[in-house]
């Protein structure tokens, strides 16, 4: 949409709009650049600035079994994260948009994770998986040892997603419910009409036509499993045992600010970007295909 | 809703329970642990009932994580990005919607590139950046030779210096520049119909005058929304905090704190007590989030379109 | 055939009556068209015949059968909807044959049918597009066709052309008419508009806040209007109504002492609170002086092409006349207008009710069951 009626004024526009340029420029594309020069660059032992180095900071992430080994557990951790939360999320929002007598409580309620942060549901998450306490710890009563995520790997990145996908649930709820409730009605009573029952409606007509949200909250997750499980991880499992929850992030931050390899770290940093870049590029690339639907 | 049918409305109810049981669940938990003793949470199968120690529990948790300075902290902290993002979000938006520049496109895009990296995969050079934010502008002076003439003509050499580590300013101003609020705001702004415009031009006021009296009063639900989100998830923030404040004792947020709640793997197991303290922590953002609710929905799924 | 009875039939938002209290007997194989303004509970009551709205009381019954507590998939109804809603990700061949998917049909079977109402309705051409790819009209048709394809015992129709241009909407009146010509399904059409109401109906309903105001073929509901509302709301321009009372000197006074000499006043009719209604094509002009004439001043005038409205005033009372005179005439001028005994119309100012002239009944009952 292009507007016809603007203001003219020489400076006043810059004015306004300088604070946030100088924000972003310094915070961000400064940064930016910076690690696309570190990570071509490797800073010398014995001080003297850093030297170029080509792409040998990428062949050494590349070939490091260990880094493959993360980069695999991020996509699993994703995925199995990503596809618990929305799953449950739209399966919430496809009966609330029933809106029967009292969704409104029910709704309000499954937006509350949102607002939670992930530290804090991660504390509480590890005391309820923590196999000596008593909720999982009953099980452990009976059977011992089938459930130790602190010494197996498998269970700590299992109680790491659940929760993860626990704190998107919200998030998802509200979009999901949205597209839902943005779809004419006359279109469910059109099916109505045409003799389809409320799943049949749910699988034919509302789940196409909400398939824009679908990927957009498919995206926004994916980034989001990408880049916010720090916190989760380091209150839950500190990456442990033995690297099992170690996703790119998080080995990024122990490279960089634990290793104080900078190099190493930006060269990851570059990775994950490029990565986080495609996806939405990706995303971008739906929101014009999806044009011709409306 | 078109079918009557009770059954398909049992299974509706019943869905909705069980999700509702399944979000409430680690709540509860939380805030059933944080009111029992510590011989309580520490039975196997644990009481789902709370208990009458959640007080002292709550004081325990308070004192052993410094939680009352932290809050204060985490409020800064919150209130500043909050405040900050809608003003420069605002401003910005209102440049690049009602002015005609030949650069406000490309300034639209600058802002707008920055939603697609989060804080987290920038977090390395972002933080060197903390070390002396006046760094690229140094780097300007130098390339463009200015240094070298200044210090040739008066003798000074130009240091510029502005170390963010350890400072509200630092945990604060990277955290407002990104253009999720100036993004919100645009499309905001693109909805307000060219007649407005005219009918203000015709009235003789200027582009502030309507900034002022015509598009900030008729935003108030935009910025309302756009409020509770940069406050949930400026007092959310962990990484950033953790990064930027190596004097945690001054300068920590309450969710930094949580880790230190934790028991120690050898240490008493004292979950009551971290469930306490998670539950002052998680309290004031999901208030404002049930508070809120109604606009700041609205505010979230705007930015989708 | 089936035919279609409403008992009082209402309908109740929380504290609000949307409908109160319809009965109405649709035959088989008719046309009906319900007609009012926005707001009137038109649409409910056709959506509480299709099953998307519950009938808080009352019943409705379609054939023999009632309907109250049926699924809109059990009754048997096929509808028009008026933003069309069609399935957006559907192509024009799925969008029609999706009711016979649902209902198990084959394949084979589906397809022949579709492509044959496709035909019928001269969308073969388009089977592959999506709606969004088609013109207004053409998602018209594919409504239709979508109604059409199941074969239904009834046809209902929500304001289906009210995003359609003026043209395009009149091309479409004659093909719903003639497909109703051809297929003599029982139809329930609801609009605003009146004269697509009076071009298709066998029969009209007009309804006015959730009641039924008059029930009878367009040509009786123009000519013999059962009530003030309908009256006024029927015809363009719309009929004049003025209100006052008949003196026992058999004069109708009116306005600021307007005095109109009317004959054969039924007595009971004498003194009491009326409207006297004249339509504005059965006023006509004639020369001063002329025996009876009515003296008025004129306001303005407006010019219609082939014939022009007077708006004049008589006595502090508004006339409109429809005047296919081409004289001089402007404001402040006097005209002289007059009218037939049996154009006039009398309804009660304290029901609305029509009051028959020489009997001084209300009509209204009488007229409903014609």
């Amino acid at each position: 949409m292009e507007r016809r009626a603007y203001y003219r004024n020489g400076t006043l526009p810059w004015l306004l709009i300088a604070p946030q340029l100088i924000l972003v420029l310094v915070f961000f594309y400064w940064p930016t650049s910076q690690a696309l020069y570190w990570a071509f660059t490797l800073e010398q032992p014995w001080g003297g600035g850093n030297s170029w180095v080509g792409l040998s900071n990428f062949l050494s992430i590349f070939g490091d079994g260990r880094y493959w080994a993360t980069v695999g557990r991020s996509a699993f951790y994703a995925i199995a994260a990503t596809g618990i939360s929305m799953v449950i999320a739209l399966t919430l929002a496809m009966f609330a948009d029933r809106a029967l007598k009292g969704t409104k409580l029910f709704q309000s309620v499954f937006v509350w994770p949102y607002a939670i942060a992930a530290p804090a549901a991660g504390v509480a998450f590890r005391f309820i998986f923590a196999p000596e306490a008593g909720i999982i710890g009953s099980i452990n009563e009976m059977w011992p040892g089938i459930w130790n995520p602190a010494t197996n790997g498998g269970h700590a990145l299992a109680m790491v997603i659940v929760c993860h996908a626990w704190l998107g649930i919200g998030y998802n709820f509200i979009f999901f419910l949205a597209a839902l409730q943005m779809l004419p009605r006359s279109l469910t009573e059109a099916g109505a009409m045409d003799g389809a029952r409320p799943f049949q409606r749910m699988i034919d007509l509302q789940l196409p036509l909400i398939a824009p949200t679908v990927f957009f909250l498919l995206i926004m997750n994916l980034i989001s499993s990408f880049t916010d499980s720090f916190g989760l991880i380091d209150v839950m499992t500190e990456g442990g045992p033995i690297n099992s929850t170690e996703v790119m992030v998080y080995k990024l931050y122990v490279d960089g600010f634990k290793g104080l390899d900078y190099s190493g770290a930006a060269a990851q940093s570059i990775v994950l970007m490029l990565l986080v870049i495609a996806l939405t590029f990706v995303q971008f690339r739906w929101v014009e295909k999806r044009v011709h639907y409306n | 809703m078109i079918e009557r049918s009770p059954i398909f409305n049992i299974v509706t109810y019943a869905t909705m329970i069980l999700g509702l049981l399944l979000v409430l669940t680690p709540f509860w938990i939380v805030i059933v642990a944080g009111s029992l003793s510590l011989q309580e949470v520490s039975q196997v199968p644990l009481k789902l009932w709370p208990s009458n120690h959640l007080l002292e529990n709550l004081e325990v948790a308070w004192t052993r994580a410094d939680l009352g300075p932290k809050m204060i902290n985490s409020l800064i902290v919150a209130v500043g990005v909050t405040v900050g993002k809608i003003t420069l979000a605002a401003l910005s938006a209102f440049s690049i919607v009602f002015f005609n520049y030949r650069a406000r496109m490309l300034c639209f895009w600058l802002i707008f590139i920055t939603l697609m990296l989060p804080l987290e995969v920038r977090i390395v050079p972002t933080y060197s950046i903390a070390a002396n934010a006046l760094q690229p502008f140094q780097v300007i002076l130098d390339t463009l030779g200015i240094t070298w003439l200044v210090e040739t003509v008066s003798g000074v050499r130009v240091g510029l210096e502005w170390n963010l580590l350890n400072s509200y300013t630092g945990l604060i101003l990277p955290l407002v520049a990104t253009a999720t609020g100036t993004f919100l705001y645009r499309q905001f702004f693109m909805t307000i119909p060219d007649e407005l415009v005219e009918a203000s031009k015709m009235d003789g006021s200027g582009p502030l005058r309507f900034f002022f009296e015509v598009l900030l009063p008729l935003s108030r639900t935009n910025m309302l929304a756009l409020a509770t989100i940069m406050f949930v998830s400026s007092w959310n923030q962990y990484l950033w905090p953790l990064l930027i404040t190596t004097d945690r004792a001054n300068f920590g947020t309450v969710v930094m704190q949580l880790k230190a709640l934790i028991p120690a793997q050898n240490g008493t197991p004292d979950w009551n007590v971290t469930m306490a303290g998670a539950l002052i922590i998680m309290l004031p953002p999901l208030l404002v989030v049930a508070l809120m609710q109604r606009w700041f929905v609205r505010g979230l799924i705007s930015r989708d379109k | 055939m089936t035919a279609i009875t409403l008992s009082s039939v209402k309908k109740r938002y929380q504290k609000t009556d949307v409908v109160h209290g319809v009965d109405v007997e649709i035959e088989s194989g008719e046309f009906v068209v319900i007609l009012g303004p926005s707001g009137c509970g038109k649409s409910t009551l056709l959506r509480m015949i299709a099953g998307l709205e519950e009938i808080t009381s009352g019943t409705i019954a379609i054939g023999d059968t009632v309907v109250n507590n049926l699924e809109p998939r059990e009754r048997g109804c096929a509808m028009v909807f008026q933003n069309y809603a069609l399935y957006p990700h559907m192509s024009v061949a799925q969008n029609i044959g999706y009711a016979l998917k649902v209902a198990g049909m084959p394949r084979a079977e589906r397809d022949a049918k579709v492509l044959k109402v496709a035909k019928s309705v001269s969308l073969e051409p388009y089977l592959d597009r999506k709606p969004g790819e088609l013109s207004g009209g053409q998602r018209q048709r594919v409504a239709m066709a979508r109604a059409m394809v199941r074969e239904p015992k009834v046809f209902l129709f929500d304001e289906p052309f009210s995003n359609l241009d003026a043209k395009l909407r009149v091309a479409m009146r004659a093909e719903v008419r003639s497909l109703h010509r051809g297929l003599g399904v029982t139809s329930v059409f609801v609009t605003h508009d009146q004269t697509e109401a009076m071009t298709l109906a066998d029969r009209l309903i007009i309804m006015n806040a959730g009641v039924v105001e008059q029930v009878g073929k367009p040509s009786e509901v123009y000519n013999r209007p059962a009530s003030l509302f309908v009256a006024d709301f029927i015809g363009s321009p719309a009929m004049n109504l003025v209100r006052g009372f008949f003196a026992d000197d058999g004069y109708f006074r009116h306005g600021k002492g307007g005095m109109i000499h009317l004959p054969t006043i039924a007595p009971n009719l004498l003194s009491k609170e009326v409207s006297v209604g004249v339509r504005p094509e059965n006023v006509r002009r004639v020369p001063a002086g002329t025996k009876g004439a009515i003296n008025a001043v004129v306001d303005y005038i407006e010019e219609l092409g082939a014939s022009r409205l007077i708006y004049a005033d008589v006595d502090g009372s508004r006339i409109v006349a429809v005047d296919s005179a081409n004289d001089a005439l402007g404001t402040g001028m006097p005209v002289h207008f007059a009218f037939d005994t049996a154009d006039l119309h009398v309804f009660s100012n304290d029901d609305g009710r029509r009051l028959d002239i020489a009997t001084g009944l209300a009509a209204t009952a009488a007229l409903i069951n014609a």
